[in-house]
């Protein structure tokens, strides 16, 4: 108590945060196999659908398949590490360590924004690493650097969101692997009804109604037009939206979760 | 400021469902002293730590630490307490010394100062050699030994002790126990809760037993001593269908009733003056051709002193399977909870 510094507290939640996001980056870097396997699978899905699907699909403007596929996988791979963030935290609440941090003087969204923040900078490695694979097998960004930044930007948002979403549910089903289950629960019907894929014009009628309000479809859309050129502004806003709409909800239950959550 | 209680509860009742886990609880914990929480699972002990340190509200009544009210003051009361909780609460992807650096850096201790009592907790609990390995490859005495290292990092005025010594071995309790005098001597003010009378009598100025969420004796552990009735004397016969013939012998040594367990073969007599009484039981028996095939003077236990309290053993099948974390199973056992 000795040293308690007058800091303001908004400082101090920084300070929390900061130390929040550093240990969930140790989890990343220390558990088993974890990183390894979190890499594996955007290679793999870089490569399946890149070969599998390429002669079978017709893109508008007969742009590379590739081309075409990868924004959308930026995003699929990301949904698909979401349910981490569910996961960990149930770990947590089952270990004890909630109840530890929950004790302790310090800010009360720190905990969920250190691990959203650390899921993020995963999210980014992922990113970066399915580039790389994607330009061996023919990817490229066609559209300058700063719109490519911006494609790097929408996929990691989109990411960050799952994230809380799937903080929500971990802290709501409380057991690892039911958190695992559960995150990717809305992710997967989302993601392939959506244009990450196929063209939605190529969907039937009913389809396309709903894949034309999938909010994955203006990310996947705006991340494609960043990278491919193309008008971007209507689906960017769109996305941005969604994206700004859902966190409003989802980070205020989150945390009324967490400050309410038991073994 | 009058001298007030450093831990004070009123009326503490909490409900999970229908399940009722605190019947209005009162507690007072003065400035430097200790005060054991002694029941079995399922009694209420973790409820009440969790409503202290501002995990859970109460449903019903006020609980003050330090002066802060837990409902209406979490975020102070948080600044001056330290939990260890039943499970060690460590991160076991990071080294001992991280461990305890996350935890400092939490208490917003300057970093100095964070190093500094970090580098101490470690060589006080005996951890500096496994200080830089994460804590996966530790065994579990040394994650409750860490545990109740971070618990201290902040160097909080209150310490909650949640059954501290479960996990730990032999050597590991006494060295727990030797830490906790030396804090309480520092002048901290702590509550712990147990299942073993041995620990509440080791440690504790006050005793509080709980059972169903209601407190049901209270007092210094020599006063709950003598309402036990001093140590055990258990006698097991040769022959078990003797068993009550024996009590019959015996009986007017005891200070109290014997128990006959008619199936085992054993008499348990509760017995002031041990050595004494122990060769005058040995002498009768004889006297009357009863054999023994086992003899045993031993401190009574949390079953013992349930069994003076409540004129009820407690009740492992109802318990065993009720973590005290969650609700407690209590439904078996309802009947039982008129104070003695």
């Amino acid at each position: 108590m000795t040293t308690m510094a007058p800091r303001p507290a908004w400082t101090l939640a920084v300070a929390d945060t900061a130390v929040m996001t550093r240990r969930y980056l140790y989890h990343y870097l220390r558990k088993p196999n974890l990183l390894g396997l979190a890499l594996v699978q955007p290679v793999l899905f870089v490569l399946l659908w890149t070969y599998v699907f390429s002669g079978a699909i017709q893109t508008p403007g007969g742009i590379d398949y590739v081309d075409y596929l990868m924004p959308g996988l930026f995003i699929l791979a990301i949904a698909f590490g979401s349910a981490n963030t569910g996961v960990g935290l149930a770990e947590d609440l089952a270990r004890g360590l909630l109840d530890r941090f929950r004790a302790l003087p310090m800010a009360r969204p720190a905990l969920l924004l250190g691990r959203t923040l650390a899921d993020t900078a995963r999210n980014g490695f992922v990113v970066l690493l399915m580039v790389a694979v994607g330009y061996a097998v023919g990817f490229r960004f066609h559209a300058g650097v700063a719109p490519a930044l911006a494609a790097f930007a929408v996929p990691l948002a989109v990411g960050y969101l799952l994230s809380w979403i799937s903080a929500l549910i971990g802290l709501t089903v409380r057991d690892p692997e039911t958190a695992g289950t559960a995150s990717l629960l809305p992710v997967i019907p989302l993601a392939f009804t959506s244009s990450t894929f196929v063209p939605v014009a190529t969907m039937p009628g009913w389809l396309q109604a709903w894949a034309n309000s999938n909010p994955i479809t203006h990310a996947v859309d705006a991340t494609r037009a960043l990278a491919l050129g193309g008008p971007t502004s209507g689906p960017l806003l769109r996305a941005i939206a969604w994206i700004l709409g859902i966190l409003a909800v989802v980070i205020p239950l989150a945390i009324h979760r967490y400050r309410r959550v038991t073994q | 400021m009058r001298n007030q209680p450093v831990i004070l509860a009123e009326g503490l009742s909490k409900s999970f469902g229908n399940i009722q886990a605190l019947r209005e609880v009162d507690l007072s914990v003065s400035a430097g002293s200790v005060l054991g929480l002694l029941g079995p699972n399922g009694a209420g002990k973790t409820t009440t730590v969790r409503i202290l340190t501002t995990l859970l509200l109460p449903d019903a009544g006020s609980a003050w630490v330090a002066g802060f009210d837990v409902a209406r003051q979490p975020a102070s009361v948080r600044q001056v307490i330290g939990l260890a909780g039943q499970s060690a609460a460590v991160d076991e992807h990071l080294t001992g010394r991280e461990n305890l650096l996350m935890v400092g850096r939490l208490y917003h201790l300057g970093r100095g100062e964070t190093h500094r009592r970090g580098a101490e907790l470690l060589e006080r609990f005996d951890l500096v050699e496994a200080a830089e390995r994460t804590v996966r490859t530790w065994s579990g005495g040394m994650r409750r030994r860490l545990d109740l290292a971070v618990s201290l990092i902040g160097q909080p005025q209150v310490l909650l002790l949640d059954e501290p010594s479960s996990g730990l071995d032999p050597r590991g309790r006494h060295q727990l126990w030797q830490t906790i005098r030396q804090l309480v001597d520092d002048g901290a003010t702590v509550l712990l809760t147990t299942q073993y009378l041995e620990e509440a009598d080791q440690l504790a100025g006050h005793i509080v037993v709980i059972d169903a969420g209601r407190i049901i004796a209270h007092g210094t552990p020599d006063q709950l001593k003598q309402r036990v009735g001093g140590d055990r004397l258990q006698l097991r016969l040769a022959t078990p269908t003797t068993a009550s013939r024996a009590a019959a012998v015996v009986t007017d040594l005891g200070s109290g009733p014997p128990q006959v367990d008619a199936q085992a073969g054993e008499v348990t007599l509760p017995i002031t003056h041990g050595v004494a009484i122990l060769s005058e039981v040995v002498r009768r028996l004889d006297a009357a051709g009863l054999a023994l095939s086992d003899l045993a003077l031993r401190r009574p236990t949390l079953d013992d002193v349930f069994l003076a309290l409540t004129g009820q053993p407690t009740q492992p099948a109802d318990r065993a399977g009720a973590p005290s974390a969650g609700p407690p199973d209590r439904d078996g056992h309802a009947a039982t909870g008129s104070p003695a």
